[in-house]
């Protein structure tokens, strides 16, 4: 299993990510993520579906997403391209912990962006690789609750979506 | 011109040249139905069953090639459709699917009869709409109509809100320009055709691409330019005919033996239009192992879905065969036809005193040469896939995808109704049994159907694989229904005839050609007759069986 990342410009209406959802699921296919936005041609929008599978069943995606009528555009996501992901993530944090919780923080360069008495909130933008890490360094110390927002990327250079 | 939704959708349905629709009306698309009276010039036939209505539009698309239309109403109507769109889908035919849907004020609202049928139909529709705003309606039916009759085709469904159909938009005629296929990249073209022009013992395998793409001419070409045998798979018997010394009959798990022996032996398999389905390629890694395989397929997702190919060209096939042919060397070298020609002799001699099914349709292809075929599902589809020859495209009307089991009277109405032909309707009681409330839709309109009914008391093909993977145990598959079948077709107001020996096969047959309108023979077959050859699934062709002793 490898992990392939998936990018296309879709139309920018109801349903679209039901049709492209559904496809994935009636397949077989995993979806590890799926991250939607409006994109600057607002009869569009962005999805980056990062995908684990093989070379199989990353063709199969690409050719039968590119059936649908409200995929515009479709390209698969080089390794060296720009991939970022936001965390925002509430973890226990007592006098005790707190100052060793702000050094993990430090080190991943993460945002406080909330405190309380028992609980800070933080915020990590970066590779998925970089998050994960990040999580591990917390679990000792105890994750209420977290969010990820799932991989959105875009390619080095001049090269766009849109000439593809 | 102001009009109201209703009579936009008559407009556009009369811009794409759309003479007649099966349908069903309802509350939910009352408004469409009474457009469609004041309209008065396009035909209706309503059915007894929506879901005999799809079949009848998917009938009328195969065996024309027009864009079939049916029209039902909310809730239980676009229900009742989708088994029809999914045959459709399935098989790639053109049709457009017009549901009514409550207005929106009574939308989300769980009201009467309202259905959410666009997510239900999403998987079964190359594209589906909800029709929200009276002013996207005339182009949303335009683009259907497009999407469902260009490239692969398949069906589309278009759900209009009752609100819609009576508000006012401006309307104006546009004459529909249907898009021409795409080039085809002329490097893959010629890789194709070098690996063709290497190849010792080509094969020639037809799907229903060929069919839909109307390339008969250019396939009849290309397998007299290489000598190449030819074989057809269940959905494209008709593209090579039948009685040409280098057909070999269907393929798959109830293809000929000639069939698979060919496939086996070519060096080349030459696939047009065929997505390899696994009743067909049945091991699909084993299948052309080692193999040059040339792919067609004007669906770039088919290409290497199933079996994986060494050569592809994804392009219109008509097209794509055109190109190639002048790229193509005649072969002056026709051994590997002549071998073909043996394989098919040596099965032909052992075919020795087939049983009164097969006899029956050996007499009624005779009888029926003219006419459209249409079957249901079972064993009864793959004895006429076998025994009646399908001389020319779009006469043969069956659901293969699918497998749908009452697929076939919807399907031969169309086909009367679209063609003015004469039809053959091969059918089994188990089948029969699921759609036959259209028989009145025959009789109403005085449709020339003639139903063979392969009447074995049993669910033949699920009990053939009771005795071949279960051991005998016949669960649910003994059905003996006490349905006087005769009676049954006098009651709807048509003739009833009965075989029950070879005897009476001529007589009953010759009575049934002379009818013009409907006429049901109640063939009394045995239970015992089995479909043969058959290839196990996920075996390989070389373990074909072609006798059976029975136990």
């Amino acid at each position: 299993m490898k992990r392939y990342i998936i990018s296309a410009l879709v139309s920018n209406k109801s349903g679209v990510l039901t049709r492209v959802a559904a496809l994935f699921s009636r397949r077989g296919y995993n979806i590890e993520s799926l991250c939607v936005c409006s994109t600057e041609d607002e009869s569009l929008s962005r999805m980056t579906i990062v995908l684990n599978g093989d070379e199989y069943i990353l063709g199969q995606m690409m050719k039968q997403m590119d059936k649908l009528y409200d995929v515009k555009k479709i390209v698969q996501v080089e390794d060296d391209s720009v991939c970022r992901e936001l965390l925002i993530v509430k973890v226990h944090a007592d006098r005790k912990s707190r100052s060793q919780i702000l050094e993990i923080c430090q080190i991943f360069r993460a945002n406080v962006v909330d405190a309380s008495p028992e609980s800070l909130i933080l915020e990590l933008t970066g590779k998925s690789i970089k998050l994960d890490g990040f999580i591990n360094m917390l679990i000792p110390h105890g994750i209420v609750e977290l969010a990820r927002t799932g991989v959105t990327a875009i390619s080095r250079g001049k090269e766009h979506i849109k000439e593809k | 011109m102001k009009r109201i939704g209703a009579e936009i959708l008559i407009e556009c349905l009369k811009e794409q040249g759309v003479d007649t629709v099966f349908g069903y009306p309802g509350g939910s698309i009352l408004d469409i139905y009474d457009a469609l009276y004041r309209d008065g010039t396009i035909k209706h036939i309503i059915t007894s069953h929506e879901q005999g209505a799809a079949h009848a539009a998917d009938g009328y698309a195969r065996a024309t090639g027009r864009t079939g239309v049916v029209i039902a109403t909310s809730g239980p109507g676009a229900t009742n459709l989708v088994t029809g769109i999914a045959t459709a889908f399935m098989d790639s035919v053109p049709l457009v699917a017009i549901t009514g849907n409550v207005g929106v004020n009574f939308l989300g609202r769980d009201s009467f009869q309202e259905i959410d049928i666009m997510d239900i139909t999403m998987p079964i529709t190359k594209h589906n709409y909800i029709v929200k705003d009276v002013n996207e309606l005339a182009d949303t039916l335009r683009e259907a109509f497009t999407i469902a009759n260009t490239g692969r085709k398949g069906p589309v469904l278009i759900d209009i809100l009752k609100n819609v159909q009576i508000a006012e938009a401006e309307y104006k005629s546009v004459k529909p320009v249907p898009p021409a296929p795409a080039d085809v990249c002329a490097d893959t073209l010629k890789d194709a055709a070098a690996a063709i022009n290497a190849a010792k013992k080509p094969f020639l395998m037809v799907g229903g691409g060929a069919i839909s793409s109307e390339a008969e001419q250019e396939i009849f070409a290309l397998a007299e330019k290489l000598h190449a045998p030819v074989a057809a798979t269940l959905m494209g018997l008709g593209a090579f005919p039948a009685s040409h010394p280098l057909f070999l009959g269907m393929m798959g798990m109830h293809g000929t033996h000639a069939a698979a022996r060919c496939c086996m032996e070519s060096d080349c398999i030459i696939a047009l239009g065929t997505r390899f389905s696994d009743r067909v390629a049945l091991n699909r890694d084993k299948f052309a192992a080692e193999k040059t395989v040339v792919q067609f397929d004007v669906d770039e997702a088919e290409i290497n879905k199933n079996v994986t190919v060494t050569h592809a060209v994804h392009a219109d096939l008509k097209k794509a065969l055109a190109a190639i042919l002048p790229l193509i060397g005649a072969k002056d070298n026709d051994t590997f036809a002549q071998t073909a020609l043996r394989y098919k002799q040596e099965e032909a001699g052992k075919k020795t005193a087939p049983e009164l099914g097969h006899k029956i349709l050996i007499e009624a292809a005779k009888r029926y040469k003219d006419a459209v075929v249409a079957t249901d599902v079972g064993q009864h589809q793959m004895w006429t896939a076998q025994y009646v020859p399908i001389e020319k495209p779009r006469t043969l009307l069956t659901s293969g995808g699918l497998g749908t089991m009452g697929y076939g009277f919807g399907a031969a109405i169309g086909a009367a109704v679209a063609t003015g032909k004469r039809v053959l309707f091969v059918t089994g009681d188990g089948s029969f049994n699921m759609n036959l409330n259209e028989f009145s839709t025959a009789v109403t309109h005085g449709l020339p159907i003639t139903i063979l009914l392969m009447n074995n008391r049993a669910l033949g093909m699920v009990r053939q694989w009771q005795k071949l993977f279960y051991e005998n145990r016949f669960s649910q598959t003994v059905v003996e229904k006490k349905t006087d079948y005769v009676q049954l077709a006098q009651a709807f107001g048509a003739i009833g005839l009965k075989i029950e020996n070879e005897e009476e096969i001529a007589p009953a047959l010759d009575k049934a050609r002379a009818c013009k309108t409907p006429v049901l023979i109640d063939c009394r077959i045995s239970e015992n007759e089995n479909v043969l050859p058959m290839i196990k699934p996920g075996q390989t062709y070389d373990t074909i069986i072609t006798e059976w002793e029975e136990k």
